[in-house]
């Protein structure tokens, strides 16, 4: 797919389009004659309104079972659970009696988006719908108790309610929400502004490490994601792009493979792209591997990480207007300082990776077109489908499934929706499941952008910091995704971390005098958002260069960043948390040593502390790390640990190991034989301390990748006296064991 | 057609000699508990148990299978009751995006099997699997878990 598509679908607003989603077109995405396994039935479309539906947000049975809807998506960062804790605390039900629905794309925008937005991504889930979520329980819970008001005949005001049964005192007469659902729901809603929400610290359902809704089928076999769905006549589709980003397909010789078993034909996908349908996803691949495929590669051929690598280095040293933070005069400050400290540091290309490969299920029809989509966003596949298919976007649906794994590959690249699509044009009427080989989806990603950044310091002759330059040249994600964002020619995205404003992404530290520059050197390898995004090379490089700063200086590691905190006083306290926490300055085992890290991203402030060892052939055990997180809320302890760790596993596979190459213009890197991720061994023990202010709602998800490996990188220095500048370690001599 | 024994039952399957053990499984007898990862052997997803022993069935074909018997992650629970391990996972909480966990389970059940309790550096050599969500610590406190249960 080319870049201009992927704009097109990116640039999508449902707000925009003024169209209504008659029960026509719904019924279209429902009569598909579907027959699925039980647990993907769970996750199918549901009826637009049914008589117990209290409001959008709840459905009580009559069994006083509670049905909890809303369309974020769930890939194991539990924002499912998250979301409807918050609904039931507000609702006051049976926590034991709540599931959950996810509304179809087409379901949202029929009655005018009023679940939200479905974009999960940016560690948003919670975060962003928290407000209106928890509106939505209370507004029920009020509709309900209105209800049984006018049953029993007494004030609302002499009712209360508990575990979804309504108790009125005086009488001593009791009645459960199931019994009253079908009267409430043809009350008029109350105002959701005018709602008094609970206090936090009143909460017994939100707040609570609750185990997660959806954990049993995942350990069954039962849990069905869009990769093992199978509908009646189903084809299956095995892709091959040309290796080459940006090259062409001429031409394939489908005779060769015309006649092996279960072959249905070979589809040009698009300019660039050629797939093989066959009965089995199995038979596809193997004849697919058999097409004899002319490419031609372009002129992109001719490039490799070396011209990229001098691209960059080039950036670092060019003339040019590139400031986004000017404060006081950086150079001169520096020219003048006691003391200079200068470091260049490099990252890679990395992949998502997902344990899930790409996939997805399209059905077309003369008038309608539904997809199954690992999605973190179903209103841009809905977008996708609508474009790619030429059928109205009002006969068009998307079903989120839940994804085995996103990381940002899923949200605003649709690529593999666009391709189901075109495929299944051929096979009209004809259910068909795209699958790319964990090869294509290694191949074909878009990564986490390449960068280097020339850091800069001046120290007066007390080792205090008067002045600090950091200039990042590399690649941009929005010039690649979305042009628009970038103004004045600045794309401020690419210095995450580094911002002056509060709330999101701010830097922590205060120089006197600061400047920031941001060089745009872009490549042609595609390029988006991965876990953390920008905040995990910046805050590699401020924080590993705060430690090259801090050792000139003569000083402890954390006294040193406290002494620049002093106007941050969030940041100081997460920072001065894991100081608390893991013993910060308290004697190690003989061979073990220190680093610490803090950084914001996501409207949420981290730091850690990691306790490693160095063996003299380069060997590093990662014993322990400690982290202290801020979001703000807390929704359920335990998932928000568990993200804490996972970021771990995840930061430490890219900061030793990972690391796409590009070799005569295309990816060298194919499966995980020469892209090794960490694995459980390499896990150290992971503590977390949460300290919540409960005045802002910050993410949660990908806050704390950013500090996992400049804490580690900074106990590596601290063990070996050497400053590591360049990502993967793996390959400057330090393996991760 | 070729005979296989899946969770205690027979299955007459139509599959070329070559067809992978996990394909065989997913496409032609329909249980998509076994995942896809890799292709390769080197994940571990398509971790299923021939006759106790853990293998990556995305690189054995059916034709090396034979009598013997294939359990999946559908064949680890009986009548709906979860294995201790399977309980144990879920009190730990173990899966986040959940794909990788049935390979999990089918490892850990042969490990469990080789050695009821398992060390830390059992673990550690004995896991292999890819999970990039990361749940690893919860892996390890829900195998002792089990091992304890």
């Amino acid at each position: 797919m080319t870049s201009n598509t992927l704009q097109k679908a990116n640039s999508f607003d449902a707000t925009r389009r003024s169209f209504v989603l008659g029960s026509t077109a719904l019924g279209a995405g429902l009569s598909l004659g579907l027959s699925l396994p039980g647990a993907a039935l769970a996750q199918m479309a549901v009826p637009l309104k049914t008589p117990n539906e209290v409001d959008i947000w709840v459905v009580v049975k009559p069994d006083d079972s509670c049905v909890i809807r809303f369309v974020r998506s769930e890939m194991g960062q539990g924002t499912r659970t998250g979301l409807a804790q918050l609904v039931a605390e507000e609702l006051e039900c049976d926590w034991a009696k709540v599931s959950t629905e996810s509304p179809t794309a087409g379901q949202n925008i029929a009655r005018k988006r009023a679940w939200g937005a479905m974009s999960t991504g940016g560690s948003r889930g919670v975060r962003e719908s928290h407000d209106y979520v928890r509106r939505g329980g209370a507004a029920a819970r009020m509709m309900l108790l209105q209800a049984a008001s006018d049953q029993f005949k007494v004030p609302v005001a002499e009712l209360s309610v508990s575990k979804g049964v309504i108790t009125h005192a005086k009488t001593g007469k009791k009645i459960s929400y199931g019994k009253v659902a079908e009267a409430a729901a043809k009350l008029t809603p109350p105002d959701a502004k005018s709602i008094v929400l609970k206090k936090p610290q009143d909460w017994k359902i939100a707040g609570k490490a609750l185990h997660k809704l959806d954990t049993a089928d995942k350990t069954n076999g039962k849990k069905v994601f869009s990769i093992d769905l199978k509908l009646p006549n189903m084809l299956c589709a095995a892709i091959k792009q040309c290796p080459v980003f940006g090259g062409k397909l001429v031409s394939f010789d489908e005779s060769k493979i015309k006649s092996m078993r279960g072959v249905k034909g070979v589809v040009k996908v698009n300019e660039s792209a050629v797939a093989v349908v066959a009965d089995t996803w199995w038979r596809a691949k193997n004849a697919l591997e058999n097409l004899p495929i002319d490419w031609d590669l372009g002129e992109n051929a001719k490039v490799s990480s070396s011209t990229i690598s001098n691209a960059l280095t080039e950036g670092l040293n060019a003339e040019g207007d590139f400031w986004q933070r000017k404060e006081g005069d950086a150079p001169t400050a520096i020219a003048g300082a006691a003391k200079k400290v200068e470091a260049v540091y490099t990252s890679t290309f990395v992949a998502h990776v997902t344990m899930e490969p790409m996939n997805c299920v399209v059905k077309l029809s003369k008038d309608s077109a539904f997809a199954w989509v690992p999605t973190q966003n179903a209103e841009i596949s809905l977008a996708a489908l609508s474009e790619a298919s030429g059928v109205p976007l009002a006969q068009c649906d998307v079903q989120t499934m839940d994804l085995g794994g996103g990381f940002g590959r899923r949200g605003g690249t649709q690529d593999y929706v666009h391709q189901a699509v075109a495929i299944a044009k051929n096979f009209p009427d004809t259910p068909v499941k795209l699958v790319w080989s964990r090869e294509e989806d290694m191949t074909h990603d878009f990564y986490r952008p390449i960068s280097k950044a020339k850091m800069s310091a001046g120290l007066d002759d007390k080792g205090n910091l008067v002045g600090l330059s950091v200039r990042v040249s590399g690649q941009s994600i929005n010039a690649f995704l979305a042009p628009s964002a970038i103004k004045n020619n600045k794309d401020t995205r690419q210095l995450q971390g580094f911002y002056e404003e509060a709330g999101d992404a701010q830097l922590g530290y205060t120089v006197p005098n600061l400047l920031t520059e941001y060089v745009m050197r872009n490549t042609h390898v595609p390029v988006g958002p991965w876990r953390g995004v920008n905040t995990n090379q910046n805050g590699m490089y401020m924080e590993c260069f705060i430690e090259e700063c801090a050792k000139a200086a003569g000083k402890d590691s954390v006294e040193f960043r406290r002494s620049l905190m002093s106007k941050h006083p969030k940041h100081l306290a997460v920072l001065n948390a894991v100081a608390k926490k893991s013993g910060w300055g308290s004697p190690l085992p003989a061979g073990v040593y220190r680093g610490v890290a803090q950084f914001m991203g996501y409207g949420s402030y981290s730091a850690a502390v990691a306790e490693v060892s160095v063996s003299s052939s380069g060997e590093v055990k990662v014993h322990r790390m400690f982290f202290a997180l801020n979001s703000g809320h807390f929704v359920n302890p335990s998932v928000v640990k568990a993200q804490i760790e996972g970021s771990v596993g995840m930061a430490l596979s890219s900061v030793f190991n990972e690391d796409i190459t590009i070799e005569n213009g295309q990816v060298k890197e194919q499966n995980f034989t020469n892209y090794p991720v960490a694995r459980l061994k390499n896990i150290p023990k992971v503590e977390c301390v949460l300290v919540p202010t409960f005045d802002f709602w910050g993410g949660v998800g990908e806050p704390t990748i950013c500090v996992v490996g400049p804490a580690v990188v900074n106990a590596i220095f601290a063990a070996t006296g050497k400053p590591q500048r360049e990502l993967p370690l793996r390959k400057h001599g330090l393996t991760l064991i | 057609m070729v005979q296989v024994n899946v969770n205690g039952k027979q299955h007459s399957v139509d599959a070329e000699s070559d067809m992978p053990l996990l394909w065989v499984i997913r496409e032609l007898i329909g249980l998509t508990g076994t995942k896809y990862g890799c292709g390769i052997a080197q994940c571990g997803s398509c971790t299923v148990l021939i006759d106790g022993e853990a293998v990556r069935s995305c690189s054995y074909p059916i034709s090396a299978v034979g009598t013997r018997k294939v359990t999946t992650v559908e064949g680890l629970a009986s009548n709906g009751k979860l294995t201790k391990l399977q309980a144990a996972w879920v009190e730990h909480q173990v899966p986040q995006c959940g794909y990788c966990q049935s390979g999990l389970l089918m490892a850990v059940t042969d490990l469990l099997n080789k050695k009821p309790n398992p060390t830390d550096a059992d673990i550690d050599e004995a896991i292999t699997n890819i999970c990039r969500c990361g749940t690893f610590q919860q892996v390890r406190a829900a195998i002792h878990a089990a091992a304890k249960a």
